[in-house]
């Protein structure tokens, strides 16, 4: 199980990474943003090729994040689910885009290339899956974006790409840079 | 065997004592010129600062030409896109010298979005004796002149002055990353993640493509190009490096648009060393051709690779700088250090290759003997005059008395930037905000 463990923390370093270079000055790298990227794929299937013979994940990981991606798996049927939520701001460059980012669960909630799902997800769907832990309570000034680490009957996927989509999109981005959020927290939330 | 000689003068004794510096005044890029007499170093706050080697004197054959400050500039501003809600650090990234053709020097200076061309330049005489105006700059009262002269040219103190010659700007939507001056001396390229422009040194506001490797999909991007350069002789092939740890050749001569390269040099990866890190550490931070134009040197985070241009399939040669480090890769994820590029650079003759890595060491690997040294750019370790003692790391239990444990080396000591004097062993080593320039012993 350690390379699970490895990999899930690797996993959740990177999206930090990820969150806070959008409040780098002198704008996303794309460089950077790729390797981590690349980083969070090659976690991701180490994570999948350790969980294969196994049948659920029983830990959950709460973050907040500010890029949108979700996780994915195929059809081996990997329990492995981390959202990640967009903020409302990257609405209009999603448009501009034109491609959405995918969406997966069969939920009719998450729908389209934009997560509107910054405000906190209620409803009966949410609360099968969400697992609260002690960090889990935000303060009401940072939008409501989670990522989680579940375990859920769908079939999870994730589109780490997307992230990229996101460096291109944040050069239409009207707007301030959201406060970061202090990395200790994101750890701690594991 | 070398001698040292500090000679960076930006920190005074107080930040010097208390150990501070000023993010701005961390070195970001270090370049000699073509003859070696003029050293420049580009910083993080946007400034040039042009060091001169002083001439050596009859009265002192002993005292080797020293580096003196001969001129700084403020090159590049901190500006903001207002259309992306983006600021534009003035971090010079790369300066690059262009031949000198006349009494004065020139320089291309770039930051992430911008390259300018610098004309540095002697004064060392002014017109004295106007008719219409007097020595402070007043109009004089037409009544009062009596006489015509013709005004004379008088000696003053030496002044060098630097002005902005050519602005090439706007022709880069991602991050400057490299820019290199053709052979021919009337063309050079910039670089940035995805696109390799070509501009001619006379014409500012048109640039022509030449790579472009941005997917129709950026969610299908799975490399960029961290950096570029011309061949040294030929002036229509280049090279670039990408993250994946490989370089393509191009001629310019074949297409318009680069895109499909003549040579594609990548080494298989050796699957027995797979991590979770293999890509990052695969990705090339720097390429330089060796001077005679037969090598090609890339530069990852753990080692050095010397390729010949008529061999894709494998390095010639692979030189381990901190293989220590391999199995820290994770710690070194989290501090961010893995990400850290590292350049590297050829002596004179291409028997010498020079990196720098953690703890202010630096590394030289001599092609011919191979043999290779350690050495470190620290004021505590070594006096100015002194010899540089070697360095060296241990990696297994039991430490000698001179060794450092990999634990202990410090992380934030790194040495990105160094630089080879053209003709001789004379180095220089940019240590966050401190400049160390090391020559030979002379005897």
């Amino acid at each position: 199980m350690e390379v699970s463990t490895e990999a899930k923390r690797i996993m959740v370093v990177a999206l930090g990474k990820l969150y806070s270079s959008r409040a780098q000055r002198g704008g996303l790298r794309l460089h950077r943003s790729l390797l981590l990227t690349l980083v969070m794929k090659s976690a991701r299937d180490m994570y999948h090729a350790a969980q294969a013979p196994t049948e659920s994940v029983a830990s959950g990981c709460e973050q907040q994040q500010q890029c949108s991606s979700e996780i994915t798996t195929g059809p081996s049927g990997a329990q492995l689910d981390l959202q990640v939520h967009n903020s409302p701001r990257t609405l209009p460059q999603e448009e501009v885009q034109g491609s959405p980012t995918e969406l997966h669960r069969d939920a009719p909630a998450r729908n389209d290339a934009e997560n509107k799902e910054n405000q906190c997800p209620g409803g009966p769907l949410q609360l099968s899956r969400k697992r609260r832990g002690k960090a889990a309570v935000e303060p009401d000034f940072l939008p409501c974006k989670k990522a989680k680490l579940e375990q859920g009957p769908c079939p999870p996927q994730l589109i780490v790409n997307s992230v990229l989509m996101d460096y291109v999109n944040c050069s239409s981005e009207l707007g301030a840079p959201p406060t970061p959020m202090p990395l200790q927290r994101v750890i701690a939330a594991c | 065997m070398e001698e040292e000689s500090d000679t960076r003068k930006i920190n005074n004794s107080f930040l010097r004592d208390h150990n501070y510096a000023t993010e701005a005044d961390i070195i970001s890029t270090v370049e000699f010129n073509s003859s070696g007499e003029l050293l420049a170093t580009g910083d993080k706050g946007g400034r040039v600062v042009v060091f001169q080697r002083e001439q050596e004197s009859k009265s002192q054959p002993q005292r080797r030409g020293e580096y003196n400050v001969y001129s700084t500039f403020q090159s590049h501003e901190p500006e903001f896109d207002y259309l992306k809600s983006l600021e534009i650090e003035e971090k010079i990234n790369k300066i690059k010298w262009l031949p000198q053709q006349n009494a004065a020097y020139f320089l291309l200076s770039t930051n992430d979005k911008t390259v300018k061309l610098w004309k540095i330049s002697e004064r060392d005489k002014r017109p004295e004796g106007y008719n219409l105006k007097d020595e402070d700059g007043r109009i004089r009262n037409p009544l009062t002149i009596t006489s015509l002269r013709v005004p004379v040219l008088q000696p003053m103190d030496l002044m060098v002055e630097a002005t902005a010659r050519r602005v090439f700007s706007n022709a880069h939507t991602y991050h400057i990353n490299s820019i290199s001056v053709n052979s021919d001396l009337q063309t050079f390229i910039s670089t940035d993640d995805l696109r390799v422009n070509l501009w001619n040194l006379e014409i500012t506001d048109r640039s022509f493509n030449i790579v472009d490797i941005k997917p129709a999909n950026m969610e299908e991007l799975t490399e960029v190009i961290t950096s570029a350069e011309f061949h040294p002789q030929q002036c229509h092939t280049f090279a670039y490096s990408s993250s994946k740890g490989s370089i393509r050749l191009c001629d310019m001569r074949q297409a318009a648009l680069c895109d499909k390269h003549c040579k594609y040099f990548e080494e298989p990866e050796d699957p027995s060393t797979r991590s979770f890190f293999s890509e990052i550490i695969s990705s090339i931070s720097d390429v330089k051709f060796s001077h005679n134009g037969r090598y090609l040197m890339t530069r990852d985070y753990l080692t050095v690779k010397v390729w010949d241009l008529q061999m894709e399939n494998k390095p010639l040669e692979t030189y381990q700088v901190h293989d220590y480090l391999r199995g820290k890769l994770c710690s070194l994820y989290e501090n961010d250090c893995i990400f850290d590029k590292f350049e590297c650079v050829w002596n004179g003759s291409d028997s010498v290759i020079m990196t720098g890595s953690y703890n202010n060491f630096f590394r030289m690997f001599d092609r011919n003997t191979k043999r290779d040294v350690t050495l470190e750019a620290s004021r505590e370790n070594s006096k100015p005059r002194a010899i540089l003692k070697p360095r060296k790391v241990c990696v297994g239990g039991k430490r000698r008395k001179d060794e450092i444990s990999v634990d202990s080396l410090d992380f934030s000591k790194k040495i990105l930037h160094t630089t080879w004097h053209p003709h001789e062993n004379i180095i220089a080593v940019a240590a966050t905000n401190n400049l160390y320039i090391f020559q030979d012993k002379v005897n």
